[in-house]
């Protein structure tokens, strides 16, 4: 069943959470590939299902059932600590919030993959690169509080470029950002997933933000609703 | 994960917030120098009580009235027959010397000095049971004994005290008991601590003690009798020797146990271990009690910070971190505030040694309290512990969030 050349393939993925006495069927069987340097949107609105089929992509959550397969190998079944090498190998996570470490340097929070990945000797030299690629080459050296919201975001994307990951993970990258520091923060993604070739999967609830992408999935209810393919 | 970034890492978080790490330290600095500071007390009180029977001579069997193994009823007093008979009988050939003693306390005068101690009557063998050299004059004489003399003996502290000096004082007069006595003798200083110290003892004739103190029981009753062996790997016989020759003085049926002890100075050695365990035993748990509420300390301040910090570990977690990775950074932090507290608290507690030192010292009960390096070790290494065992909790709480939850924290 397993195609080689997605990176991403889902079948009939569900989700239910018990919630005391009740279930909630957050997803109710999706579907989905996608190809390797796809530019990918999700949308839906609030209570959609769009976070848990983000927690499930990012390999932070095991599904209720069905297959999900990253980069060639099934990842729904693995357990929590395979699951973490997976996340740390596989994907790199964008977060509206930035989720930066506060009192440590720009250089600092970027290394902080490469160090859970056991990656020691080249690890300096390889974050300052992901810095350059973002464009913060001269702020190293800064921490979080030193740093715009658009450059600390940029210190996240470097951060999710490191371990040079199958997919990018984006979840409303521009969420907390002005319109200007947003436009340069997803022009800069697209740039990455052009020179890199790094898949691009965005979870917005901003047609603005999800515009940029080749394609969008429509969640409602916990099922897609329509896939919309752009030009 | 290496353990210099770890380390590092784990610095950075705790002096984020200083004052809390600063107080959550204090709590393990209180309970190492309580555990070093008291152990050392302990060790050292023990080490002055076991030197001071040491000083009683190895070859001395002590014989006290009464039995306490067995139950016997009005036991008979010793006295000075059974001296006689022990240092007469030609059956005892183990027994070297034999020294009755009758003691009292009473007070002791020179001009404006006085003091109240015990004055030990005793016979010239005393002299040869305990090995006392003399530093100028005699021992007290079988003729000061046979003529009740009004002679003493003094130990060289004891003579420091009375006369402000302790040589040149042969033919001074104190009072004892208001009765004037002639200094005809001064022993060498033997040393040993305050509570017994034999540089501190007063020998008076065994006959002039018992007319002149207080007395009660048989007319030449003694409280307790020594006698040295001729060979200390013969204890057992001679033990056996003194038992034989004090039950026939003492008229007991065969079968009925002794009405007297015999203890020689391995038992005092083995009560006196008995009793300064249980004292460092008992004062280690007072201090490991601060420990045990330090570690407390540590087990809340990490609770709580695993609490603030769930979205770093929802985040870490996202990047990569296993569960392990999760529960050594945290283990680090309380294991590195403990250990900072052992260091202070060995410092403290070392301090606080020193001083209670000083002050026993300086009040006349000399102690020498030393810090032993197995203090320190262990107090190192139980803070460590202390550490790891009130961080595990926390840690462990910390590594099984789960990423999707943490994430979403607010």
């Amino acid at each position: 069943m397993f195609e080689k050349e997605n990176v991403i393939q889902i079948e009939n993925l569900t989700k239910v959470y018990q919630m005391g006495e009740i279930q909630v069927h957050a997803l109710r069987g999706v579907s989905f590939t996608v190809k390797p340097g796809e530019v990918l949107a999700i949308m839906g609105p609030s209570g959609s299902g769009k976070s848990t089929l983000m927690n499930m992509i990012g390999c932070l959550d095991n599904p209720t059932d069905g297959n999900y397969y990253l980069d060639g190998e099934l990842v729904s079944t693995l357990v929590d600590d395979e699951l973490a090498e997976v996340r740390n190998r596989k994907i790199g996570f964008v977060f509206q919030q930035f989720n930066l470490l506060p009192r440590a340097t720009a250089l600092t929070n970027v290394e902080l993959p490469l160090r859970y990945a056991g990656v020691n000797g080249s690890r300096k030299d390889l974050a300052l690169k992901a810095l350059e690629a973002v464009g913060l080459g001269d702020r190293v050296d800064h921490q979080p509080n030193e740093l715009s919201g658009g450059q600390q975001q940029r210190v996240a994307i470097a951060r999710a470029l490191v371990n040079n990951p199958a997919i990018i993970l984006a979840d409303e990258p521009t969420g907390n950002l002005d319109t200007t520091s947003g436009d340069e923060i997803m022009k800069l993604l697209l740039t990455l997933n052009k020179t890199e070739g790094t898949t691009l999967l965005i979870v917005t609830h901003d047609p603005e933000v999800a515009a940029i992408a080749e394609r969008v999935l429509h969640l409602r209810d916990g099922v897609i609703e329509k896939e919309e393919l752009m030009q | 994960m290496n353990l210099f970034l770890n380390v590092k890492e784990a610095m950075v978080s705790l002096s984020a917030n200083k004052m809390r790490s600063l107080l959550t330290i204090l709590g393990i600095v209180i309970g190492v120098a309580s555990v070093i500071a008291l152990l050392s007390i302990g060790e050292s009180a023990g080490a002055s009580i076991t030197g001071e029977i040491e000083n009683i001579g190895t070859n001395v069997i002590y014989i006290l009235r009464g039995n306490n193994d067995e139950d016997v009823s009005n036991p008979k007093d010793l006295t000075l027959r059974d001296a006689q008979a022990l240092a007469s009988s030609t059956r005892a050939t183990e027994i070297a010397y034999v020294a009755p003693v009758f003691t009292g306390s009473t007070e002791i005068t020179r001009a404006d000095r006085s003091v109240s101690t015990a004055i030990l009557g005793i016979t010239p063998d005393y002299q040869f049971v305990m090995n006392l050299a003399m530093a100028e004059g005699a021992f007290i004489s079988a003729a000061q004994v046979e003529g009740r003399s009004a002679v003493v003996v003094l130990g060289p502290a004891r003579a420091q005290q009375l006369l402000g000096r302790s040589s040149g004082v042969v033919g001074s007069t104190v009072r004892i008991g208001g009765y004037p006595y002639r200094v005809v003798g001064v022993v060498e200083p033997k040393g040993g601590s305050a509570f017994n110290n034999p540089d501190n003892n007063v020998y008076v004739p065994i006959s002039t003690a018992q007319a002149r103190l207080p007395r009660s029981g048989a007319p030449d009753r003694v409280q307790y009798i020594l006698a040295s062996m001729v060979d200390l790997d013969n204890a057992d016989l001679a033990i056996r020797q003194i038992r034989q020759v004090l039950r026939r003085t003492h008229r007991i049926p065969p079968r009925n146990p002794d009405d007297f002890t015999l203890l020689n100075q391995q038992d005092f050695l083995a009560v006196a271990n008995t009793i300064t365990n249980v004292l460092t035993i008992f004062l280690g748990g007072i201090g490991a009690i601060s420990l045990l509420v330090g570690g407390i300390g540590i087990m809340n301040i990490m609770l709580v910070s695993v609490t603030e910090r769930t979205r770093e570990i929802g985040l870490r977690k996202a990047l990569g971190a296993r569960k392990a990775d999760i529960l050594i950074q945290f283990l680090i932090e309380s294991v590195l505030l403990s250990l900072f507290g052992g260091i202070f608290g060995i410092a403290l507690g070392w301090g606080i040694s020193t001083v209670v030192s000083q002050i026993a010292t300086r009040s006349g009960t000399p102690l020498d309290i030393v810090v032993t390096l197995n203090s320190v070790l262990l107090a190192t290494l139980f803070s460590a512990a202390v550490g790891v065992f009130f961080g595990y909790y926390p840690a462990n709480r910390a590594s099984n969030l789960a990423p999707v939850e943490a994430l979403r924290y607010e």
